[in-house]
């Protein structure tokens, strides 16, 4: 059973205009989009500002509320569990953020930063607390005299540690990772990169992955999703989906990623325009205007999400005449 | 000069010779060797990228190749010789008149680099009014040329709008525009397309090399991105802790990188073909610039260090034409220790 399911997860923020608050519309971040973390593998989010990912990771955290849909944990709707049920689920999802400078109290010592989850959820003894923290540093590689010192004693690689270290302290089964390694030196993404997995190896943890690197998201994920405007547009097994984009934004967006070689050549394409505002998303399929392979329909009519090899992908050229059949193939 | 081709011959635009800058604190007793003894050569239409990690003197490089460093750091030796002449030896009225139409400067943060009271036309015509005398009039036709060359979409109303009318991605080609105003012979691209999504950052490195196709420019880009320099770069410099670890043309050093601190660099970014195998790591953290170890500054985190390593600072040495690199390893004999295990 997956971890965490979504089910036609929307949110739409109110926009208001003027002095009385006029309804200006809505911001559709996210516009009725479904997956599943399955236990002990990784799910990754890719896409470009204001695709909607970290209001996803919001979503998923808690941190907002949805306006539509369903989220489930292990099977369960969200909407209908007791206030009970809302804290283990708050406890059982965690996150580590972008910045580690910014996520850490600079005021407090690591361990009471560690522990701090631990103190307001369980009612533990001084000392089980200290052992745990103890554990909790030998987990990501930190030595056991950091417990004494303050975030501005170490480095940004060594902070993303502490963070993860707080992150683990409740034993969540789901981690939220957005953007982990992009505050990072480049010689210290590896090290952080490469602990994750092996946390996960060690923990069965799930990840829910958000990154703009794409070979680092290729690297850490199992499934990716890709995002354009509050909608998935294409999602697959990472491996193949990399390798072989089918949706034309994937295509150009992957065609877009650095090359990790100079000898490396391939087809670049190069989109124009850029990505248009959430709050009036173009009609039909939303990447129609900047689509190189556009047609008449795509502007009327909006692609639905299905199967194609294995994958779900959302673009008429792969369901040419069928709209209706496609429809009904949707939820999955 | 040959327009439109990149040379390896010819007569070098930029050279940098044992360049070293230094911050000196208030009391004159810590000194931190931010560019130490950086030796490097751009030709003409040719683009060179310098990597480092933060801290590594990359961006101190580049602002001491304007003259424009913050009052504590002090250009304490070498020479910049740019089209012949030492730009170190110039008066400050001097230099004036280099920064912004010989050599420009594009920045990481497009939104810091334009004045947000000032309309787009005036920003952009602005190096044209001060280096040419151009009045207000003929700067802004100008202005409306230069907002087409970079592609932004009807230039005639761009010009009378400010920058927080524009997406990331156009407040960047704006300063690019600025930044070949007046037809520079180099540009300097400092992390310029850290702030910009995927799609535009392809779209504004093929508008880079076009622009540099059709003037001809050099242009020095400063990134800790090897992507970016797999993609854009002709030659490579690789900082660390102050100084070039090594360099020479991309390809080769991909393909057969000579220092220990490179190679380790190219094995540690993931690739989108071989997502199965565990990255290679490079252990420990960048060194702290005002505290640097005895001998190399890479030394502690080297899997190769031999003793001598830790003792010795190594000199530049040249293992290929045109390349330089920095390490005992690579050459045994100077350091009479380590042959055994820099051989393999």
């Amino acid at each position: 059973m997956a971890v965490v399911e979504a089910i036609g997860l929307t949110k739409h923020f109110q926009t208001k205009r003027g002095l009385f608050g006029a309804d200006a519309g809505a911001v559709r971040a996210v516009d009725g989009i479904s997956f599943a973390i399955e236990a002990g593998r990784t799910l990754g989010v890719v896409g470009e500002s204001g695709c909607g990912k970290t209001t996803t990771a919001k979503l998923v955290l808690g941190l907002e509320e949805p306006t539509g849909g369903r989220i489930l944990f292990e099977g369960r709707d969200l909407a209908s569990l007791d206030p009970a049920g809302r804290r283990l689920y708050r406890r059982s999802v965690q996150a580590v953020f972008q910045d580690p400078f910014a996520s850490l109290n600079p005021r407090m010592r690591v361990d009471a930063i560690i522990a701090e989850p631990l103190i307001t959820n369980e009612s533990l003894s001084a000392a089980e607390v200290e052992r745990r923290v103890d554990r909790l540093l030998d987990l990501v590689g930190l030595p056991a005299r950091a417990a004494r010192l303050f975030p501005h004693e170490f480095s940004g690689g060594q902070r993303q540690r502490i963070a993860i270290a707080r992150a683990l302290a409740l034993s969540p089964r789901l981690v939220v990772l957005d953007e982990p390694v992009s505050a990072l030196d480049v010689s210290i993404r590896a090290q952080i990169l490469n602990l994750l997995r092996d946390l996960q190896a060690e923990l069965g943890l799930s990840y829910l992955f958000i990154a703009h690197d794409l070979a680092a998201v290729a690297h850490m994920s199992h499934t990716i999703v890709v995002m354009y405007l509050g909608k998935i547009v294409e999602s697959g097994d990472a491996k193949t989906l990399a390798r072989a984009p089918k949706h034309p934004y994937t295509e150009a967006l992957f065609s877009a990623a650095l090359p990790s070689h100079p000898d490396e050549r391939r087809e670049e394409i190069i989109l124009p325009g850029e990505v248009p505002s959430p709050l009036r998303p173009p009609s039909g399929c939303r990447f129609h205007p900047r689509c190189p392979h556009a047609m008449a329909r795509c502007a009327e009519e909006a692609p639905e999400l299905a199967e194609i090899d294995g994958r779900m992908v959302s673009c008429h050229l792969f369901h040419p005449a069928a709209a209706g059949a496609a429809r009904e193939a949707q939820p999955v | 000069m040959p327009f439109g081709t990149v040379t390896n011959s010819g007569p070098p635009l930029l050279q940098l010779e044992h360049l070293s800058t230094h911050y000196v604190s208030a009391q004159g007793t810590r000194v931190v060797r931010a560019v130490d003894d950086v030796s490097l050569t751009v030709r003409a239409g040719e683009t060179l990228g310098i990597v480092g990690e933060s801290g590594s003197g990359k961006s101190t490089l580049a602002l001491t190749l304007l003259r424009i460093l913050p009052p504590a750091a002090r250009i304490v030796g070498g020479r910049i010789l740019f089209e012949g002449e030492d730009l170190l030896q110039k008066s400050e009225t001097e230099m004036q008149h280099v920064r912004g139409k010989r050599i420009a400067m594009v920045l990481q943060d497009p939104m810091a680099s334009l004045n947000p009271l000032f309309t787009i036309g005036d920003q952009v015509g602005e190096p044209i009014r001060i280096h040419e005398g151009a009045s207000r009039r003929s700067a802004w036709e100008r202005a409306r040329a230069l907002l087409k060359a970079v592609r932004i979409p009807s230039p005639e109303t761009r010009v009378k709008q400010y920058p927080h009318e524009m997406s990331g991605g156009m407040r960047q080609r704006i300063v690019g525009a600025i930044g070949i105003s007046c037809e520079p012979r180099l540009l300097i691209a400092d992390e310029p397309t850290t702030s910009l999504d995927l799609t535009i950052q392809a779209q504004y490195l093929n508008l880079l090399r076009d622009l540099q196709r059709e003037h001809n420019l050099a242009l020095i880009f400063i990134t800790h991105n090897l992507g970016i320099v797999a993609k854009m770069c002709d030659q490579l410099a690789v900082m660390y802790a102050g100084r070039v670890v090594e360099s020479g043309p991309v390809s080769q050093i991909f393909n057969t990188p000579k220092h220990p601190y490179t190679e380790a660099l190219l094995n540690s970014i993931p690739r989108m073909t071989d997502t199965e195998q565990r990255l290679v790591a490079i252990d420990g953290q960048p060194p702290d610039l005002s505290a640097l170890p005895a001998g190399c500054a890479f030394a502690p985190r080297c899997a190769r260090a031999v003793d001598h390593c830790r003792v010795a600072a190594p000199p530049e040495t040249a293992p290929a034409a045109g390349r330089t690199v920095r390490c005992w390893l690579a050459e045994p004999a100077l350091a009479g220790v380590g042959a055994e295990s820099g051989a393999a």
